[in-house]
């Protein structure tokens, strides 16, 4: 059955990212934010994402953002799915990628991958627009587990409004990250959330520009064998 | 919700198989799996990451081809099922997370169902077989588990009998298999060492078997011993300068397994006075395994059933056959606050019952 698409007021683009919680957001292609969910545990993303999701949806449905020009209770049509993808533990990150493909199969619209990076990138280069700051060049430096940390290098932000990307993603031991970031001539900026309207927000800003920010793979930045506790070993013989 | 013959789409990602099975009540529309077993070949096992990572890559192309294939659309679709465990967490997680956000996004009903009781329900889609009697005693033998159950109601009351206390029977064929320098997996290859060779002439230890076993491990399994006794043996023959005999060593391995399997099988439909044996797994691919049991049970007047092969392997078509039972059976849907659950207990048949 086709739904209607073109010409509603509704539009939005749901961002979902289990990088580090368990983050949902419905944003307007303009960034207003029209619902946001979230679970802060580093754990239970499998648990936690059908609820928040039924939420957002339900939120978006019942009210309008300041500044949106959708009135409360119009209906919402979920136009994008942006879809974190890390780096991050892999198993909690699975699970928002495996949702937001299996939304965007069923609503049948498209699945845009946002590296997570890029979504704590945009929300602080804009809060330093806001302060009217000059922005320095930064290292996005999250929990990567294992001893490590997953960073990624920005400077500045392009002309589509997109964070302008210069070293990484990429992972160092806990031990070297200062150094790491020193020598790249950044400041390090620890992050404990991915906000997801942020997701969303990249999402838009990428299409906007007919851009691709991410390959549909997820940033695991890691081979799989090296969450063996041991390979089997031949035994006997 | 269609409860007469429902539409159901259902989703199994415990282990190394992306199944996505769809259903229509008792009929089979689609069976798809998409396999990671010859990824974890180099590593002699089942790795729990390169799985996880297999089926978020297979999870949206199976899901397009089960409806290719069962020629129906989202949107026909009355209710979603998804394995919530037993089974490898990471890998199960994939499968809840894509089942909780289609059944959101299609607006269907969703059932979180056990995988044990799945491969249960697998029988039903076996048009060829006669309606599935109660209460039947069933043997559920893979890579991942060996169990013993007594289903009464398969949407109501499954009881455990026993299960391994130690390796499943497929992971003692891998195991074995290892030892005898033959590669993942190991059941055909030690199936097929075996053509030549004489199951009587090594005398194997047939584990939890003893008189004195019998009080507190009837029903329950132990693999571990004989993987261990099968590597000492060869060691001692090696010792002595002796070759291996290949052949004989994985005929009396197999034939170990194949006898402790059965045995306590036929044990219970005795002690309970069930003349009805199930057999499920990945390990009923054994032919072995088939023909002494269809033997043994004959003799012992025990009817032994068992489903085509592609049902017995892990497959979503039979999480979907059971969440059409639970329906037809009047069960409410799971609501979406439930996790993967590594060692869901078999008697769970369903979890997260709304209501
Ligand atoms: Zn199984």
């Amino acid at each position: 059955m086709p739904r209607p698409r073109a010409h509603y007021p509704g539009r939005v683009i749901l961002g979902i990212d289990t990088s580090l919680g368990t983050e949902l957001a419905l944003v307007d292609p303009d960034g207003v934010v029209r619902a946001e969910a979230a679970s802060l545990d580093a754990l239970g993303h499998a648990e936690v994402i059908g609820t928040l999701l039924v939420r957002v949806l339900a939120d978006a449905a019942t009210t309008a953002a300041v500044g949106s020009p959708v009135p409360a209770g119009a209906e919402t049509v979920v136009t994008h799915v942006a879809s974190g993808m890390g780096p991050g533990p892999f198993t909690g990150l699975r699970i928002g990628i495996a949702a937001a493909r299996a939304f965007a199969l069923a609503r049948g619209i498209p699945v845009i991958p946002v590296p997570s990076h890029d979504a704590v990138a945009l929300e602080a280069l804009m809060a330093s627009a806001l302060a009217d700051t000059e922005p320095e060049r930064f290292a996005v430096v999250t929990d990567a587990r294992r001893r490590e940390f997953a960073y990624t290098v920005y400077d500045g932000i392009d002309d589509d409004g997109l964070p302008l990307r210069v070293a990484g993603p990429a992972l160092v031991p806990r031990d070297d990250i200062d150094a790491t970031v020193a020598a790249l001539g950044a400041r390090r900026l620890d992050a404990t959330r991915v906000p997801a309207a942020f997701i969303g927000l990249v999402a838009a800003r990428a299409l906007a520009a007919g851009r691709e920010v991410a390959d549909a793979e997820p940033l695991y930045l890691r081979s799989p064998d090296v969450t063996l506790g041991h390979v089997p070993k031949k035994v006997g013989v | 919700m269609n409860r007469r013959e429902p539409l159901v789409l259902g989703i199994e990602t415990s282990c190394d198989e992306t199944g996505i099975g769809i259903v229509r009540g008792r009929t089979l529309l689609s069976n798809t799996i998409a396999s990671s077993m010859d990824e974890h070949a180099r590593f002699g096992g089942v790795v729990p990451e390169v799985a996880a990572r297999a089926h978020l890559e297979a999870m949206q192309p199976s899901i397009e081809a089960a409806l290719k294939e069962a020629q129906v659309s989202l949107e026909d679709i009355d209710a979603v099922a998804v394995t919530s465990g037993p089974g490898l967490a990471g890998a199960l997680m994939v499968g809840v997370g894509a089942a909780k956000a289609l059944a959101v996004g299609l607006d269907k009903p969703l059932y979180a169902v056990n995988h044990l009781v799945g491969h249960i329900a697998a029988d039903i889609l076996d048009d060829a077989a006669a309606p599935l009697e109660y209460p039947t005693v069933a043997l559920l033998v893979s890579g991942g588990h060996t169990s013993l159950l007594l289903v009464h109601d398969l949407t109501g009351n499954v009881e455990l009998l026993g299960e391994t206390v130690d390796d499943a029977a497929g992971e003692a064929f891998d195991k074995v298999a290892r030892i005898l320098g033959l590669p993942y997996p190991g059941g055909p290859e030690i199936d097929r060492a075996a053509v030549t060779g004489d199951p009587t002439a090594i005398r194997f230890p047939r584990g939890l078997s003893r008189a004195s076993d019998r009080e507190k491990h009837r029903y329950d399994f132990s693999f571990s011993g004989l993987k261990t006794s099968v590597a000492r043996w060869i060691e001692q023959h090696e010792a002595a300068g002796q070759p291996v005999p290949v052949a004989d060593v994985a005929a009396s391995f197999r034939e170990a397994v194949v006898d402790v399997l059965v045995t306590k099988a036929l044990d219970a439909c005795q002690a309970y006075g069930v003349p009805r044996l199930l057999l499920g797994g990945g390990v009923i691919a054994n032919r072995r395994l088939r023909d002494v049991a269809t033997a043994r049970g004959a003799a012992a007047g025990v009817t032994v059933r068992i489903p085509p092969l592609r049902l017995c392997t892990d497959n979503g078509a039979m999480i979907a056959a059971l969440a059409a039972e639970l329906i037809m059976s009047g069960h409410e849907p799971s609501t979406l606050a439930f996790g993967a659950d590594s060692t869901l207990p078999v008697t769970d048949i369903q979890v997260a019952v709304s209501g």
